[in-house]
């Protein structure tokens, strides 16, 4: 975003101008492609397929259902109490009910295996502003998180646009489906180091946002280790924790803590978000779980920036206190979004494309590395491009995602129809025989 | 791209905090520097005030840089750290020691702890006060009374009204799918919502200008959005000026993450506490003394907490002022809707209109939360004459966006013009009848406000019922107002007032029947005090 300032002008600040918002990356360059030419099955066929985009639209029925019974807790005049409640004063500890419906569904979304106290609950405006608000409390500018790659592009914007923090990478590679080891978070802490730069955190997510994979224990285990002998905080966005395919797979810090009797649990901070596993992106609900007084504290003082609005805490207490509705939504939720997996998988197979094994997420990690020209980030842009343009289909290639290793993509499948679904694979197929053919030509001479 | 500090300013960071180890010697250092600073300052001016604490400091750094120990454990810092930090230059602003969250824990940044340290201020006391003991005149007559919160209740009624009659309607039934409610939307605002708060402002400020929707950005209330524009026009060490007194919560939604400064403009009675160009002028100078580069100047008009209108001289003389310096000028206006009195609200958008300024350091920030009587609802707006501003704010909306559903629900109810005409207008007589009694019962006591014209407050003089005319001294009434006469108030140091004695009153929490409550509790604790002098 080049700025053409004419003198003599007024200037603006670095952050304004600064292209640390990450928007002109491929990841968002797609999104471009897909805004100027939509897929629409009826008006558009032929427009690209956005499969860019980590969207959960598979249960909307179920949402709809809810509100259509419901009606009355979508607005505010239920009782005059309840009214003068919810429209006065945005106190930024958040609606005591609300706090207490998501502690709840928190633990619903893990099974039981771990409870949640409504008093350490800290609302956001979104996940987004609740990794961005406990950068601001964990690390000064110039500071770093330690990040595994490959990791959520927006986390480049997310983490360090405003806040002036570094992310330092822990690297992760296919030879061991891509979980974080000891060497690698050693190897990444001696490398800020020699930066001189100062670590405050690591910061994982998990499941996984691109790869779709829930973390193993004993890698919990070893994290957890290593934060406290360095003494820094772990931040585990846990925000697709209830997009597990199937039950008992995941195991949340929060599990793992409670194992160890909370000791040492004042560097651990989980944020969650109801725009993944609930599907409610447009609603803007985050929050920060932390286990660290201070930091809840904090926390809620600076969460002034970004309230939920308390309408729409009073809509989303009452749905998440309804225990059959959040019962029967994660488990129908669950079903669908392993069939939708498990049809994408069995799609790109035919097509002769391999996946990373996935156990969650709303996306699969792709591996085209066959198909690049040279195991480089150059001839992946050049392969995304080709998919973008001749397939019409946006996916987001793994260099933007910060991935080591050049040929893997991340494919959203949860954002549109079982019809597109399945439009998209015809098209990767088609892309598949024309790279075959073309293939076939060049080695045949 | 990030923000890479200077090697000097990294060092002093990280060696400015006190290791255990080191503990005794810098903890003493600090002992001793801080309440030189103030002493010099009082005699030796801000100059010397800073140098030689600036000079300790540095000779400090060395020593600990040649003596720091491998690892770091964060000590407990002595309060006077942070209360320092108030008058002192940039370079010592950064001196917030990492304090012991936990006895072992990883520490938390200095952001994290200058926050977690100034919670008790007479501010947030007075909040805790009430919300302990609130004030109802039938279930709890000796409750603590809330003149501390500008927040409107007085048309509360007419919303509720609205609401059980058509808030069902606007969200989920009709043509709105789920897929338009729950789906990302763009996080500056849905255009339907910026089109219908465009309006709304200029029907509040009695249609004298009309606003764009496409230079409109939405965030979840005013407070992110002044820091959004803080974060945009200034750098971290830069400065804003800002005419005091100026509402508490200022100096947390301008600095506290952007590391941006505020330099007070002082206003005095005798002025009407109405901006003088003399001492706009010497703030300006006084900084580019003190090395830090000022990037624009906020005013909050109708003004909080005094409650004044910026007439065009003013604006005009703001605007000369801005551009002969080369800087922005940010203007709350998030109280336009709330003017009562005789005076014209004059909007920085009218100005412009009219005048050949370069309108690209114009920013004007509103909010529904006040003149609409939902602060629940959080909606705020930056409005901009610069395309560069809007296109980092929008791409910094997605920290602070607000629920779709809530902004459907708003656009019902402000496209529902019969009901905001009639709405502004009751408000705005209510508001004039309220200010007007409780002026009046004021000044059966002998207590004079300044005349406003606008906001849901009097600017009260209390100057003759405190002991020593100083901040101590209005703290103790402060103190007796809340504790004796349970009524909760600001008191004028919290909003860098330089004048002692004067006392912010919000009255739109209170109906009719609590002003003369009101009013009779004052009088016994300011009878106390005229025996005392």
């Amino acid at each position: 975003m080049a700025v053409e300032i004419e003198q003599p002008s007024v200037r603006l600040s670095r952050v304004a101008v600064s292209e640390t918002h990450g928007e002109d990356s491929p990841y968002f360059a797609g999104w471009k492609a897909y805004d100027e030419n939509p897929y629409d099955e009826l008006s558009n066929p032929s427009g690209v397929i956005q499969m860019g985009l980590a969207e959960n639209q598979v249960s909307f029925d179920l949402l709809e259902e809810y509100l259509e019974q419901h009606s009355e807790v979508a607005s505010w005049g239920k009782k005059v109490s309840g009214f003068r409640e919810n429209a006065l004063f945005q106190d930024y500890h958040g609606l005591l009910s609300f706090r207490k419906a998501m502690a709840s569904f928190m633990g619903e979304v893990r099974e039981g295996r771990a409870s949640f106290d409504p008093d350490r609950i800290v609302l956001t405006a979104g996940a987004t502003a609740a990794n961005e608000l406990l950068t601001f409390i964990l690390a000064n500018p110039g500071d770093a998180l330690l990040v595994p790659t490959p990791y959520y592009p927006g986390f480049d914007r997310d983490l360090r646009w405003r806040t002036g923090v570094k992310i330092v990478p822990i690297h992760c590679d296919s030879s061991n489906n891509f979980q974080v080891t000891a060497e690698a978070l050693e190897a990444a802490y001696r490398s800020a180091e020699a930066m001189s730069v100062k670590v405050s955190a690591v910061l994982i997510t998990n499941p996984s946002n691109p790869l779709g994979i829930t973390i193993d224990r004993p890698v919990l285990d070893e994290i957890l280790n290593f934060v406290g002998r360095k003494n820094i905080h772990l931040v585990s966005d846990e925000i697709y924790s209830g997009s597990v395919f199937s039950s008992g797979e995941f195991v949340s810090v929060a599990e793992v803590l409670q194992s160890r009797d909370f000791k040492d649990a004042e560097r651990v901070h989980i944020v969650y978000s109801l725009s993944k596993d609930l599907g409610l992106p447009g609603f803007r609900v985050g929050t920060i779980y932390s286990y660290n007084d201070a930091v809840v504290n904090t926390a809620r003082r600076m969460s002034s920036f970004t309230l939920i609005s308390s309408q729409t805490q009073q809509l989303l207490a009452a749905m998440l206190s309804d225990d059959e509705f959040t019962k029967n939504y994660v488990r129908t939720n669950r079903e669908r979004l392993r069939k939708r997996y498990e049809k994408i998988i069995l799609g790109l197979r035919n097509g002769g494309i391999e996946c990373l094994k996935g156990n969650a997420g709303l996306f699969c990690w792709m591996n085209l590395k066959p198909l690049l020209e040279n195991a480089t980030r150059e001839s992946e842009l050049k392969l995304w491009k080709s998919i973008l343009n001749e397939a019409k289909l946006n996916i987001s290639p793994g260099s933007s995602c910060h991935c080591s290793e050049p040929g893997w993509f991340r494919v959203c499948f949860a954002n549109m129809s079982e019809k597109t679904l399945e439009v998209a694979l015809k098209r990767i197929h088609n892309l598949m025989e024309n790279t075959k053919i073309s293939l076939h030509n060049v080695i045949s001479f | 791209m990030t923000q890479a500090r200077t090697p000097a300013t990294q060092s002093d960071d990280d060696t400015n905090q006190p290791t255990t180890s080191g503990s005794g010697g810098v903890t003493t250092a600090m002992r001793v520097i801080v309440p030189l600073q103030g002493v010099v300052q009082g005699r030796g001016g801000l100059v010397l005030g800073s140098l030689i604490p600036c000079a300790l400091f540095y000779f400090l750094q060395l020593y600990l840089k040649r003596h720091r120990p491998s690892s770091a454990t964060p000590p407990p810092t002595p309060p006077t750290a942070v209360a320092a930090e108030v008058s002192s230059p940039s370079a010592l602003h950064r001196v917030h020691s990492r304090s012991v969250i936990s006895p072992r824990g990883a520490h938390v940044s200095s952001r994290g702890n200058s926050i977690a340290r100034q919670s008790d201020g007479p501010v947030d006391i007075g909040l805790r006060k009430v919300s302990e003991d609130p004030y109802d005149s039938a279930t709890n007559p000796d409750g603590v009374i809330q003149l501390g919160l500008a927040e409107n209740r007085l048309s509360l009624d007419l919303v509720r009204d609205w609401l059980a009659e058509n808030a069902m309607n606007s969200i989920v039934a009709g043509d709105l799918s789920i897929e338009r409610i729950a789906t990302y939307q763009p996080f500056h605002g849905l255009m339907e919502l910026k089109v219908a708060v465009a309006g709304f402002m200029s029907q509040v400020m009695k249609r004298s200008v009309s606003f764009n929707p496409s230079q409109i950005i939405l965030t979840a209330g005013a407070t992110p959005a002044l820091e959004m524009l803080a974060f945009c026009l200034a750098d971290v060490g830069n400065a804003f000026l800002v005419p005091s007194p100026y509402y508490p919560d200022l100096d947390r939604d301008v600095k506290w993450r952007t590391g941006v400064e505020i330099i007070p403009i002082p206003c005095r009675s005798a002025d009407g506490f109405s901006l003088n160009a003399i001492a706009l002028d010497r703030a300006f100078t006084q900084a580019k003394k003190r090395g830090l580069k000022v990037r624009g100047i906020i005013i909050s008009n109708p003004s909080n907490p005094v409650g004044n209108l910026f007439n065009r001289e003013i604006l005009y003389n703001l605007l000369d002022f801005a551009t002969e310096k080369n800087i922005h000028i940010i203007s709350n206006e998030i109280l336009a809707g709330s003017t009562h009195g005789g005076e014209q609200f004059v909007s920085l958008a009218e100005i412009t209109d009219s005048e050949d300024f370069d309108r690209n350091r114009l920013h004007i920030v509103y909010s529904l939360s006040k003149d609409l009587c939902l602060p629940g609802s959080g909606v705020g707006v930056i409005y901009s004459f610069n395309d560069n501003v809007l296109a980092a704010a929008k791409k910094m909306a997605r920290f602070s966006s607000i629920s779709v559903p809530t902004q459907h629900l708003l656009i019902s109810m402000l496209s529902d013009t019969v009901f905001i005409e009639k709405f502004i207008q009751t408000t705005r007589e209510r508001l004039g009848r309220m200010y007007a009694k409780f002026v009046a019962g004021l000044k059966q006591l002998g207590i004079e406000c300044i005349k406003s014209s606008g906001g849901f407050y009097c600017w009260v003089d209390m100057s003759g019922f405190i002991r020593s005319y100083s901040e101590k001294g209005e703290l103790e009434l402060w103190d007796k107002l809340l504790n004796i006469a349970k009524i909760n108030v600001t008191p004028g140091s919290s909003c860098h007032c330089i004048e002692p004695g004067w006392f912010r009153c919000c009255f739109t929490m209170l109906t009719e029947e609590d002003i003369p409550v009101v009013i009779e509790r004052i009088r016994k604790v300011s009878e106390t005090c005229k025996s005392h002098s």
